[in-house]
């Protein structure tokens, strides 16, 4: 028997008439196995598994067709306190954002206990032996002093342990794991999946691995099930959807996905040096009043050049100080020593007014387009300001605006809408006209097609790709994923811990690397041994 | 945190500094004269004028000043100019009635207040949510003074449940003092429960939208125990914000509810010392009010590190 039998689920908005968003869906997961639910934003994959859980927010979705069966009993017939029972101890889930996921203000060993309190009667002492002896199989170190504290005292790849360890302390026969490794670094990510698969070996729980992300169904997955808009688009071995789908969506899917093959540097259009930057240093905090701390060294002695009409990548792991480059190129943030030069001329100690002229060539996109855009001014409103702050009339930066959106793919009548109007993808398209407003020499570039969908984020790479042969832009482009910098990027620089490791052309940093760190990313890169939009592994 | 509490306290001086001088010009500023007060409606010019000098209102501003500051850096607040009495003394003798309405108000408050904001956002969107809410808005719209007058009306004349207005100490007859502490009390607390159940209510529906929250229920969790343990520590820093700010309104709400109910406190201290231009006691009740501010302050501050362990100072 099945461990989930989820038998045509259809979950629908609580209203009158609510339309349906999750649509006639089954699945089925043995034993000791590992399924992989994939699919894109909205398509129904959170919701399907929330509403296993009985978690569906109140009042707002509820299952209305369907039988979820966890070894045969179905779920959606319990009672509230029959199906509280039933969580942690036979169904237990974990989450995407482990530094959201966890209370703020409980000490984590605390919060595992909490799960044998509410289930078990071990006296205290027997529910703290079971506590450090979960946290033990998770892999921390230094357990008694881990229990004792805070979620924030703990690294976002401890906190996700935690999370499993709160989990599995029970061995639930199901674990459900929504994006748990997306909101972590690669080496963090390969670590978290490792132990899942430990555990899960172990205790021989059936996994439901909710992701995005084809590299990690490629490295964990037994079956993979294909969701997109509501519905179940195909099922199937991992191999056979891997190698052979036979929908197009799945294998349009695919086809979105990076190679991690790097692509040839493009030969170099001119000679111009857009950007420069040399031996730059960023300090954070320290020296206050009465202070203690020394400050943190987020960007030591970084060197680099971009040429007019290129690309280079900046790489590394969140603290890696790639955000804090950036910051400091764009002026955002003042470094505390070294030059940025850009089109030759100094403006690292430039004052507010002396760098005015300079903003303007000068051009970022942010990571999160629901965020960057501001919600009350019309997209026309937010592309002008630029251009009308730097002296264009309002009828030409209109006009110009109008042109922009057209070179972005925007539908024409854009203009007068605004930002919450539109789909992660178009904001993103949008953030980038109204950067490109500005007719800057460089654009800087931070993450931001990492909020993305692979399709759409293979449509913005494309986009940004094709402006830069007609505009002859440079972009400075900050990302953590190795396989969108193999294919944008001519150069790569990868950063660790405020320095810079590696630096070169993309083909040589990322084709054959010389530096350790280089060479752990790309081992911890999941499904590195698998080429997507070729449905093939790669070749050796 | 030893650090920061001094640290803290030496940045009171200061503000206790910037005070000092702005009412000191502002009194000096305003028209009005102490020495007319008390010379009465007879006197001639010449009188006005020694009376003045006597009491050194002759001086240049700057004289004046530092003679203040100089007293008070030994400790002394100054002669009444009215009474002749101490100014500490005064102060002294109607410190308590004020202290104790205003603890009894914040208690009643915060004991009230907050299980109401709790109730509201749990059952949130139901009738008892909007009971609150309307509540909450009309707490806090009807003036204080009405509210005054509407509860003696019940339960004063109407109900003739308990006294209409007046005080006694608690040492000398507490059932007395219980029973004419209750109105003012009352009056004064309708808008902190007004402002701090919403606070509540609108902090707490914040933090059910948590991801710790969904944590919590899928780990089997019962409703209750997913409110108090999880949700309503987190939901605390806010509401301890509103209840260290509500502590300025405080003041303002005790000058008229001690009129209405004809409590000898500080608020009709203020207010007597105001008519009467009276310097000293003014000058004093606005430093001393001023500085239970800042310490109240520093107190919700420090508090916040006990309900957040992210927060350190």
């Amino acid at each position: 028997m099945p461990v989930l039998d989820i038998r045509n689920l259809t979950v629908s908005i609580d209203a009158k008439d609510g339309a349906s968003v999750v649509r006639d869906i089954s699945i089925t997961i043995e034993p000791g196995e590992t399924v992989c639910l994939v699919g894109e934003s909205g398509s129904g994959k959170s919701v399907s598994s929330l509403a296993t859980m009985g978690l569906l927010p109140k009042g707002a979705l509820k299952v209305t067709k369907g039988e979820i069966l966890l070894d045969g009993e179905d779920m959606l017939t319990l009672s509230p306190a029959q199906l509280r029972d039933r969580r942690a101890t036979r169904m237990s889930m974990i989450f995407q954002e482990p530094m959201t996921a966890l209370n703020p203000v409980i000490k984590v060993g605390e919060q595992i206990a909490e799960v044998l309190e509410a289930h078990t009667k071990l006296s205290n002492a027997e529910s703290h032996a079971k506590v450090m002896d979960i946290l033990g199989q998770v892999g921390l170190p230094d357990i008694e002093r881990i229990a004792k504290s805070y979620p924030h005292q703990l690294s976002g790849g401890q906190r996700q342990r935690i999370m499993i360890a709160m989990a599995l302390i029970l061995e639930p026969r199901l674990l459900i794991a929504d994006e748990p490794t997306t909101a972590l670094d690669v080496t963090t990510q390969l670590q978290i999946l490792r132990l899942i698969k430990e555990l899960q070996e172990k205790h021989g729980t059936a996994v439901l691995f909710i992701t995005h992300d084809m590299g990690v169904v490629a490295e964990i997955a037994d079956r993979v099930y294909v969701m997109n808009r509501g519905d179940m688009v195909e099922s199937g071995k991992v191999m056979d959807i891997l190698a052979a789908p036979k929908m197009d969506y799945t294998r349009r899917l695919l086809s979105s996905v990076p190679s991690l093959v790097p692509r040839p540097a493009r030969p170099a259009a001119s000679a111009k040096i857009a950007l420069q930057v040399v031996e730059l240093n960023k300090v954070y905090g320290g020296g206050g009043f009465l202070s203690k701390s020394a400050g943190t060294h987020a960007a030591k002695a970084v060197n680099f050049d971009l040429k007019a009409g290129r690309t280079l990548g900046i790489v590394g792991e969140s603290g890696s100080g790639k955000s804090t480059v950036a910051r400091c190129v764009m002026r955002l943030i003042d470094p505390s020593s070294g030059g940025i030069r850009v089109g030759g001329q100094e403006i690292a100690d430039l004052t507010p007014r002396g760098l005015h002229p300079f903003r303007k060539r000068l051009q970022m996109v942010f990571q999160d387009p629901y965020r960057s855009l501001n919600p009350r001014l019309s997209i026309e409103e937010s592309i002008i300001e630029g251009p009308m702050n730097y002296g264009m009339p309002r009828a030409e930066a209109v006009a110009k605006a109008d042109e922009l959106l057209e070179l972005v793919g925007m539908p024409a009548g854009s203009a007068k809408r605004y930002p919450h109007m539109f789909s992660g993808g178009q904001r993103q398209r949008i953030a980038i006209a109204r950067a490109l407003a500005m007719e800057p020499e460089l654009l800087v570039a931070d993450e931001a097609v990492s909020a993305l969908d692979v399709s759409v984020q293979a449509q913005v790479l494309d986009l940004l790709a094709e402006i830069q042969e007609r505009t002859q832009i440079a972009i400075l482009f900050i990302t953590h994923d190795l396989r969108v910098a193999a294919q944008i990027c001519d150069e790569v620089a990868v950063m660790k811990r405020g320095e810079v490791v590696e630096y070169g052309l993309t083909a040589d940093v990322l084709g054959a690397p010389q530096h350790d760190y280089t060479k752990s990313l790309l081992a911890a890169a999941p499904g590195r041994d698998w080429d997507f939009p070729n449905f093939r592994p790669v070749a050796a | 945190m030893p650090v920061y509490f001094l640290r803290r306290v030496l940045a009171a001086i200061p503000v206790m500094l910037v005070v000092a001088v702005f009412v000191f010009l502002l009194l000096r500023l305003t028209p009005g004269d102490p020495a007319a007060v008390l010379a009465g409606d007879m006197a001639t010019p010449e009188q006005l004028e020694k009376i003045r000098d006597s009491l050194g209102l002759n001086d240049p501003l700057y004289v004046q000043f530092f003679r203040w500051m100089g007293e008070l850096l030994t400790g002394d607040f100054g002669t009444s100019l009215i009474s002749n009495q101490p100014v500490i003394d005064l102060v002294a003798d109607r410190m308590w009635p004020t202290i104790w309405i205003a603890l009894i108000t914040i208690t009643l408050s915060v004991i009230v207040a907050v299980p109401m904001g709790v109730v509201a956002a749990w059952k949130h969107r139901s009738w008892i949510d909007h009971l609150v809410m309307t509540f909450s808005v009309l707490g806090f719209s009807i003036p204080v003074f009405v509210i005054g007058y509407l509860l003696i009306k019940l339960f004063a004349l109407d109900l003739g449940l308990l006294p209409v207005q007046g005080y006694v100490a608690p040492s000398e007859d507490f059932p007395g003092f219980a029973a004419r502490a209750v109105l003012p009390a009352l009056t004064l607390a309708s808008i902190y429960i007004a402002l701090i159940a919403r606070m509540t209510r609108a902090s707490l529906l914040d933090v059910l939208g948590e991801d710790y929250v969904r944590t919590a229920r899928a780990k089997g969790l019962t409703e209750t125990r997913v409110l108090f343990r999880h949700a309503l520590r987190n939901a605390a820093v806010p509401v301890m914000t509103v209840i260290g700010t509500g502590f300025a309104l405080l003041i303002s709400g005790v000058v008229v509810t001690e009129s209405v109910y004809n409590i000898p406190g500080l608020g009709r201290l203020t207010v007597d010392s105001i008519f009467a231009r009276d310097y000293p006691v003014i000058q004093a009740l606005i430093l001393l009010t001023s500085g239970i501010y800042v310490l109240v302050n520093l107190l919700i501050d420090l508090s916040y590190s006990f309900l957040d362990p992210r927060i350190r100072y």
